[in-house]
């Protein structure tokens, strides 16, 4: 492992320094977490609204370590076939039918178990791994219980049995993020065997800092007024606030459109990048007129 | 902080007294309701090793990592740690400095001059670098000194009073502090700041003399517990109905997902195995028709129930979302239905004046009548209730003596599949005076409904998948 990424992990300020270079502007309880994360070997639960920059944690603890990203995104329905690992049967079937007169069963049933008709899926492929990488399980809330059941296993030992294979252990301990929407609640076996970590939207100065970070050729003055604008919104009951990856977006159609400042037009006309439903949008245009005025505001 | 005092010298290894402490602390979170075992506390000792112990914030943001799995827990952790801290640090405080507290050992009788004067120093000092621990110590220093004459009962005039005695004035202070000092005078907002956490002080000295009495479930309650005046916030009836929503939300999925009863298409099958030479490897399923349940609620919006009825609106408005099938009625006197009040309005604030302004459902008194509410709802849709309709009534049973109605209440749930009763009422009160609820629980599923947490259980079992 190259010296650099390794000393990120000295201290939990080290960490956020790593992560910033890699793009990612963490709060202290984020590195805080990361960095217990990566020393203790225990994997990682991320909860927060959607949008405030979940998964980009681990895409940037992924470059700032120095590993490869291994991403397995769940869904409803995803079962052991689709993340752990699957036969490839086509593949079985052929070579028995390639092969059916000439050699005995017995040669062809070690033939068609071997690794080479074995699809890995994610979480195999972060196990068996010759280089250390970091696991991201994304939106883990959308699986069922069964799903989890199989983490646990996975996630305390790091090993899986394969029953043709037999055990494939880990030779290096990935780090593991599983993030959640907080959509239903998770079994209580799997958030004992993680850290926990919310991510909230972040306070004004915060996200200031973050929008400079990501479009760092917006003049001050907007960028505030933008921060500020967005903060506003994120009061209103809406069905979805803007989260922080809208604010980018605004941010960078603002300076796609060279905006000079936000005034009622400009916001009418990009109300739909940070604002993604019919009944939002009406009620935002509404309020539009009180918060800003007809006129371009001064800051 | 007490411990970091204490073990500072040692370093790495805490003190046996230390792990004493660590395991106390998750005692006093067992209490409150956290699930904490003892894996959860080696993880919180192995990170402990990792972090800067004086640093109070990476202390207890480590601790939180490994004690508290959700927001909630986290809120309850947060309280019972500061109560937790918060005596020993003043204790330790004030013991440990004794060239700062010579003449007052009892923080009620009156600080001496010099004593004022060092703390104002101090303040000063903490405010220029800027150091949040510093200045949270000072902050319940100043309280322990000075707050304990009887205050105002407003917390911000009580502040002020604080801030007034201690001497912070905006401006130059006095000469003999100039010369020792290189800022000589505090600004206007560094002097609100430290008012700030004077008030957030005493509010924490407020809460925890209210709560000491029945130890400590109280403060899990207080996390818990559903607003009950329309002060406690608007936002936290919007933090439950927002997790509301969500779970509602997905356990629509929970229904579309489930297999067990699910049917092998055969003729997908047969198709499927072409690609595998005829052999059907892959089994196909006949999709699922998910449930579509037809929900009809009745929400009391009499004054009696006022907070809670404000609340409950907002949980009609979260279950609008999630089920298709929704209609809402409102009941005082006469029962009106509102659904096209929650379709047209998002704000519940607004839902709530319309309700009471246009539904129509009051009459002279403004006191519910039961008995004509069920006979005019069981004629408005005695011809739409089915075995998929579930009926929702949100109310606290008090007949104010007038009639029941029970007969009527029998025949709407008998009609409708699945009837459920809400009350906001805690159990003990149910039964006594006019509260009617015993002569209705034959007939429906009961369920008390003052906390987050029975909210929660109700709404799993109204989303609980039927066997049909």
């Amino acid at each position: 492992m190259a010296p650099e990424p390794s000393s990120y992990l000295e201290s939990p300020q080290a960490l956020a320094d790593g992560l910033l270079a890699a793009g990612y502007l963490a709060d202290d309880s984020a590195a805080l977490v990361s960095y217990l994360a990566a020393r203790l070997e225990k994997p990682v639960l991320v909860e927060g609204p959607a949008g405030v920059g979940k998964t980009e944690l681990a895409k940037a603890l992924a470059t700032s370590l120095g590993r490869r990203l291994v991403r397995l995104q769940c869904y409803e329905g995803l079962d052991e076939a689709k993340a752990l690992y699957e036969w490839n049967y086509r593949k079985q079937l052929l070579r028995i039918q390639a092969d059916a007169e000439e050699s005995g069963w017995d040669r062809v049933r070690d033939d068609i178990f071997g690794r080479e008709f074995l699809l890995t899926r994610p979480l195999l492929e972060a196990i068996s791994s010759p280089e250390p990488v970091v696991l991201l399980i994304d939106e883990i809330d959308k699986t069922d219980q069964e799903f989890e059941a199989m983490l646990l296993e996975l996630l305390s030992d790091f090993q899986i049995t394969i029953p043709e294979l037999g055990r494939i252990e880990a030779r290096t301990h990935p780090v593991v993020l599983l993030t959640s929407n907080n959509s239903r609640e998770l079994t209580e076996a799997l958030k004992r065997r993680c850290l926990y970590l919310w991510i909230d939207y972040p306070a004004p100065e915060r996200e200031l800092e973050i929008i400079k970070l990501h479009t760092p050729e917006l003049a001050d003055a907007i960028a505030r007024k933008l921060v500020s604008v967005v903060q506003a919104v994120r009061e209103l009951d809406l069905k979805k606030p803007p989260s922080i990856a809208e604010s980018i977006d605004w941010a960078r159609t603002l300076l796609l459109l060279g905006a000079e400042d936000i005034d009622a037009r400009v916001l009418r006309q990009t109300l739909s990048v940070i604002v993604k439903h019919r009944t939002d949008l009406d009620l935002v245009a509404a309020r539009a007129g009180v918060v800003l005025g007809e006129e371009p505001a001064s800051v | 902080m007490a411990e970091e005092k204490v073990t500072a010298e040692d370093g790495s290894a805490p003190a046996a007294g230390f792990a004493a402490r660590l395991v106390r602390l998750a005692d006093e979170l067992r209490g409150a309701g956290l699930a904490i075992g003892s894996s959860e506390l080696l993880d919180a000792f192995a990170a402990l090793e990792l972090v800067q112990w004086p640093d109070p914030e990476q202390f207890q943001e480590a601790l939180a990592a490994t004690l508290a799995k959700s927001p909630e827990d986290r809120r309850v952790f947060d309280a019972i740690f500061e109560r937790f801290c918060f005596s020993a640090a003043e204790v330790q405080a004030i013991a440990v400095e004794p060239d700062k507290r010579s003449s007052a050992r009892t923080p009620g009788s009156a600080a001496g001059k010099l004593d004022l004067e060092k703390l104002r120093r101090r303040i000063a000092q903490a405010l220029a670098s800027g150091d949040e621990s510093q200045l949270r110590d000072l902050a319940r220093l100043a309280v322990a000194a000075l707050g304990k004459v009887k205050g105002s009962g407003v917390l911000a005039v009580d502040a002020q009073r604080i801030v007034r005695a201690l001497g912070l004035r905006v401006g130059r202070q006095g000469d003999e502090l100039a010369q020792e000092l290189d800022i000589t005078d505090f600004t206007r907002e560094e002097l609100r700041d430290f008012e700030h956490r004077i008030r957030d002080e005493l509010e924490r000295a407020q809460i925890a003399r209210e709560l000491k009495l029945p130890a400590k479930r109280p403060l899990s309650e207080l996390a818990r517990t559903l607003p009950t005046t329309p002060v406690q916030d608007l936002a936290a009836v919007h933090r439950v109905v927002a997790q509301l929503r969500r779970r509602l939300a997905s356990q629509g999925h929970e229904l579309r997902g489930m297999r067990r009863h699910a049917h092998v298409d055969v003729r997908a099958t047969m198709r499927e195995s072409l690609q595998t030479g005829g052999v059907p490897i892959v089994l196909r399923y006949r999709p699922m028709r998910p449930r579509r349940p037809e929900i009809f609620v009745l929400c009391d919006v009499s004054t009696s129930v006022t907070s809670a009825s404000t609340f409950f609106l907002s949980v009609l408005h979260a279950l609008h979302d999630s089920f298709r099938k929704l209609r809402s009625f409102a009941f005082i006197e006469r029962v009106s239905e509102v659904t096209p009040i929650f379709q047209t309005e998002r704000d519940f604030e607004a839902v709530a004046a319309k309700i009471t302004t246009d539904a129509g459902v009051a009459d002279v008194s403004g006191y519910t009548d039961y008995g004509r509410v069920w006979r005019d709802f069981l004629g408005q849709v005695e011809g739409e209730l089915g075995p998929r309709a579930t009926v929702i009534v949100l109310g606290d049973a008090r007949t104010n003596g007038r009639d029941p109605g029970v007969e009527a209440f029998a025949a709407v749930t008998a009609l409708a599949g699945r009837s459920f009763w809400l009350n906001p009422e805690p159990r003990l009160y149910w039964n006594y005076g006019d509260s009617m609820i015993s002569a209705y629980e034959p007939y429906c599923e009961v369920f008390e409904c003052s906390r987050a947490d029975q909210l929660e259980q109700f709404v799993k079992a109204l989303t609980r998948p039927r066997v049909v």
